[in-house]
């Protein structure tokens, strides 16, 4: 099936060092608008300085990334970040962390309201809207970041591992809880997991990075229906050979 | 609930603990019986906030019941016993000390002298995939080191009962796949009964010859299951996938606040 989707985000001969040591080495690839990229490897490849220069947290040593044609730029780009702990604003409530985004990019008034209100309702988060992140279990705190990074329309919504700390009960429900948002809304969402079988369920298409220094070993296209069974034999067959391309254990 | 294979070593009867939270009592763990057999590697397996470390803090004696009885060996026990031995979650190693510190700790505060705990501690040190980091400090090993220096430091105090609230939880999903391997491993070299607490289905049927299955806090046994896969088990196995969808259809999902 051919993706006719225009490319939102190129990333070109991406490479990062500290000192002498080389992390990630020549990275290039393409992400289309509105796709959902899952991004895994063995542990300590550079998963997380991938991440970071994606998002300008960190400059490269050298290549470049541009979104929507342009070099990015944060202040001109809106890149979302969700992190592994719940990164809420402790003095703000669920409907004022969702909207935080908005007020930093100064969306008008009645399109700010719209657009928080389309959120909580999509995470059915009425009931909490007004408590204060204390007031919530860690898995909720994570899911209205989640809605605060989604909310802000992103051009390209970063994920890195939002879901390792919880139990897998919860993390299913999350994981559909992100499908869900990011069919409704058509974020462009990278998506970092150690977890293969989390990324073959979530993804449309999966980068493999090898060992330090990351090279991208590996592209595989999951074009599965939704939603996806994890006990689905083409799924394992999938996770199986991905985990034979990372596995160091 | 089937006792299959002999000796029960450890038993919990009616075991209940509820705390007071503004004037009312809070229930966190609802009378709970149930036997551990000599040897066996039980996993506890429920949702997060269940209750599960409390139920692991009463065993270890940590904590006091709020009525119910525990028995080890037939024998009444009250509070801590040197035959149960406790590896957490938040890695509990002390940042200023050795591995081989760490390891031998429990044996230095009983008063075992150098020579003795050193070679025992440096058995179990070797035993557990560390030979040559014995000088190292916390801070210059990685997660699933740290866990293996815990596992150390638990079985050079020579328990009867180990036991293990969540010690992967903090891993990265492949880190946690090859310190399962570590676990069985040790554990076939020098049986011990295992008591692991997880919220990782997976987890659970990987590791567990049985899994007792909570529901949401208060902690109530829900299901037992007998685990009859054959080792070495195989995630992707179809049996194992199958016996993940049962339990995970049976276990509660917690969305509260």
């Amino acid at each position: 099936m051919t993706d006719n989707r225009k490319v939102k985000v190129e990333v070109n001969n991406l490479t990062k060092k500290f000192g002498d040591l080389l992390v990630l080495d020549n990275i290039s690839f393409n992400i289309k608008e509105g796709e959902l990229l899952c991004v895994v490897g063995p542990t300590g490849c550079g998963k997380t300085t991938f991440l970071n220069l994606l998002s300008c947290l960190i400059e490269p040593t050298c290549g470049d990334l541009l979104i929507g044609g342009e070099p990015a730029n944060p202040r001109k780009h809106n890149l979302a970040f969700v992190f592994q702990e719940p990164s809420s604003f402790p003095w703000l409530t669920v409907e004022k962390n969702i909207g935080f985004g908005l007020d930093v990019k100064r969306w008008p008034a009645k399109k700010k309201k719209e657009r928080i209100n389309k959120i909580i309702s999509l995470m059915g988060l009425e009931q909490v809207r007004h408590l204060y992140p204390h007031q919530l279990s860690a898995s909720t705190d994570q899911r209205q970041v989640i809605g605060r990074a989604f909310a802000m329309n992103p051009d390209l919504l970063l994920m890195d591992e939002p879901y390792g700390q919880m139990d897998i009960k919860m993390r299913y429900y999350l994981e559909d809880e992100v499908v869900r948002l990011w069919k409704e809304l058509g974020t462009t969402v990278v998506f970092i997991t150690h977890n293969i079988e989390e990324a073959v369920y979530l993804a449309e298409r999966i980068l493999i990075l090898s060992n330090k220094p990351a090279r991208i070993k590996e592209e595989i296209i999951i074009d599965l229906p939704r939603p996806r069974g994890i006990a689905d034999p083409k799924l394992v067959e999938i996770r199986k050979y991905v985990t034979e391309q990372i596995k160091w254990w | 609930m089937s006792v299959e294979n002999g000796k029960i070593k450890l038993e919990l009867e009616n075991i209940s603990k509820s705390y007071k939270v503004k004037k009312k009592d809070f229930l966190v763990v609802d009378n709970i019986s149930l036997e551990v057999c000599k040897n066996e590697f039980l996993v506890l397996l429920g949702p997060g906030l269940s209750g599960k470390t409390v139920l692991l803090n009463i065993i270890a004696g940590i904590e006091e019941p709020s009525s119910g009885k525990i028995f080890l060996d037939g024998e009444q026990i009250y509070g801590t016993h040197r035959s149960i031995c406790m590896v957490f979650q938040k890695i509990g190693l002390l940042p200023w000390k050795t591995v081989m510190g760490n390891t031998e700790i429990g044996l230095k505060l009983s008063g075992v002298p150098k020579r003795i705990r050193r070679k025992t501690a440096q058995k179990f040190i070797e035993m557990v995939g560390l030979k040559g980091f014995e000088n190292a400090y916390p801070h210059q090993l990685s997660g699933g080191m740290k866990q293996r220096v815990g596992i150390a430091r638990a079985y050079t105090n020579n328990p009867d009962i180990l036991i293990l609230d969540e010690p992967f939880g903090q891993l990265d999903a492949q880190t946690r796949y090859s310190m399962q391997d570590e676990i069985l491993r040790i554990w076939e070299i020098q049986k011990k009964t295992i008591i692991f607490v997880t919220n990782n289905i997976e987890e659970a049927i990987y590791l567990g010859e049985r899994i007792i299955l909570f529901g949401k806090c208060p902690a109530k046994v829900k299901e037992v299951y007998d685990i009859k896969l054959q080792r070495p088990r195989n995630n992707m196995d179809p049996d194992f996938l199958k016996l993940r969808k049962l339990i995970s259809s049976n276990m509660d999902i917690d969305l509260g606040v």
